[in-house]
């Protein structure tokens, strides 16, 4: 237990998190660019054409695996918060500050993919359906989490601030999202019956989760290198930036 | 431990009876922000009957959100937080014992004047029972979840906008069930499973709510 502990926090500090995600890095770049090239050539020029929605449900590859990366992102974001909270981790409060626009730019992207999408199947770019709800709500709280780091001048407070923030949003996104779906299933008739998944055939399917897997990834990546700047932001006056900064 | 929680009741509600602009302010605020609807919308009683459940509950939510603001402001600037803060005493009673305060002199006010606008916004007399309901059992949620911003941004210069953008999100479920509630009960429908989905969300509120307050607010007096 002791090895691991300890283990743990060197993989913490920012030194040695900034060396491994040097040599790793590359590795993910190529993964990334790898598999998110599969999935869009095979989803969008391959996999066959919708049955009622044509071409036009293509858009799903990159539609879905934003909004299922939205979701965990807030999730993966509170763990940090917490890890830092609990175990009073550097890296763990650099890790939420720089997923929170990552989050709040997926969210984002979903919204915008939806919509498009929305405009040639239900005829209208905006319905205040369960799920749209919910993912505007989401929005809000990585909103709120970004709002709350850049109000507080002292560095180390804002971390702690918006860890438990983002922890009692954690807490919420279960209740909202069963308090929207109450509220959609009473307030309006089940008139998109597209909007739940059709039984789809593997050529269908297969591309998508490869586009969630590079998704995955991609997110990886930009989460790496951005805390990456941050490790050289925040560490700046010591020597092992110095002599990186300098040799560069 | 039961001292610590009276004692705190009892000098908010000291405090806000002598400052009477606090008690009042809320309230003329609900007043007025309903008074805006029929003015903005709509003065068919036909139209205004289907908005009342929404109009009234976010004019409540509006109203607790900027009261709860200042609830540890005060404390905060004259030092009484720090002192607070580094007493014997279990925070989490102090915190309990401050939002129990602020549901009293908003919350609570805000339920009784209610059905005064529910009649002038021409909510049929079951809706108005079940907004009561809710009300009274919603409005303390409004305040709990409030004091969780509130700690957090207590050391800002300007607050007040940060905290609506931090708490609105979360009041989305108390808003929901409430004027579901009450859409049952004009309906006539039953709304007992609303209020006792709300009762849970309280009986979270009060476990969870302050520890949350409690931890925002050691981070913000340590800055």
């Amino acid at each position: 237990m002791g090895r691991v502990w300890s283990l743990f926090h060197k993989f913490a500090s920012p030194k040695w998190f900034y060396e491994i995600s040097g040599k790793l890095l590359p590795w993910f770049v190529a993964m990334t660019g790898l598999v998110l090239c599969t999935g869009v050539v095979w989803g969008l020029a391959y996999a066959p054409p919708d049955y009622q929605q044509g071409n036009a449900f293509r858009i799903m590859y990159i539609h879905v695996p934003a909004s299922i990366l939205a979701e965990s992102s807030y999730m993966m974001m509170a763990l940090a918060g917490a890890v830092g909270l609990i175990w009073k981790i550097k890296l763990a409060d650099l890790a939420l500050k720089t997923a929170a626009p990552l989050g709040a730019s997926l969210t984002f992207l979903s919204i915008a993919t939806g919509a498009i999408w929305g405009k040639p199947i239900w005829g209208t770019w905006w319905v205040w359906d369960a799920r749209l709800t919910s993912m505007l709500v989401l929005l809000f709280l990585f909103v709120g989490v970004i709002a709350l780091r850049s109000a507080m001048e002292n560095k180390e407070a804002a971390g702690k601030a918006c860890a438990i923030l983002a922890l009692v949003g954690l807490v919420n996104i279960p209740i909202i999202k069963m308090s929207v779906e109450w509220w959609f299933t009473l307030h309006q008739p089940s008139s998109f019956k597209l909007t739940e998944k059709p039984a789809m055939p593997p050529e269908m399917w297969i591309p998508l989760l490869i586009m969630v897997v590079g998704y995955y990834s991609a997110f990886a990546t930009a989460w790496m290198m951005r805390i990456r700047v941050e490790i050289l932001e925040q560490e700046n006056r010591t020597q092992w930036v110095r002599d990186r900064v300098r040799t560069a | 431990m039961h001292n610590i929680f009276f004692a705190t009741v009892r000098r908010d509600l000291k405090i806000a009876y002598r400052n009477s602009s606090d008690l009042l302010n809320p309230l003329a605020f609900f007043f007025i922000v309903v008074t805006l609807f029929p003015l903005g919308i709509s003065p068919s009683p036909q139209v205004l009957s289907g908005l009342a459940p929404g109009v009234l509950w976010v004019a409540a939510l509006l109203a607790t959100l900027l009261s709860v603001d200042g609830l540890f402001k005060s404390d905060y600037e004259d030092g009484s937080l720090e002192q607070i803060l580094i007493s014997p005493q279990p925070l989490f009673m102090v915190v309990l014992g401050k939002v129990v305060g602020h549901w009293l002199v908003t919350g609570f006010p805000l339920t009784l004047l209610t059905p005064v606008l529910a009649v002038m916004l021409f909510l049929p007399v079951d809706g108005i029972i079940a907004l009561e309901l809710t009300l009274l059992i919603g409005t303390p949620i409004l305040s709990l979840i409030g004091a969780i911003g509130a700690g957090l941004t207590v050391g800002l210069k300007r607050g007040g906008l940060l905290i609506s953008v931090l708490i609105l999100p979360l009041y989305v479920p108390v808003l929901i069930l409430g004027t579901l509630a009450v859409q049952a009960g004009v309906d006539g429908q039953s709304f007992a499973g609303h209020l006792l989905w709300m009762g849970s969300l309280l009986v979270m509120g009060l476990g969870l709510a302050p520890l949350a307050t409690a931890a925002g607010l050691r981070i913000s007096a340590s800055s």
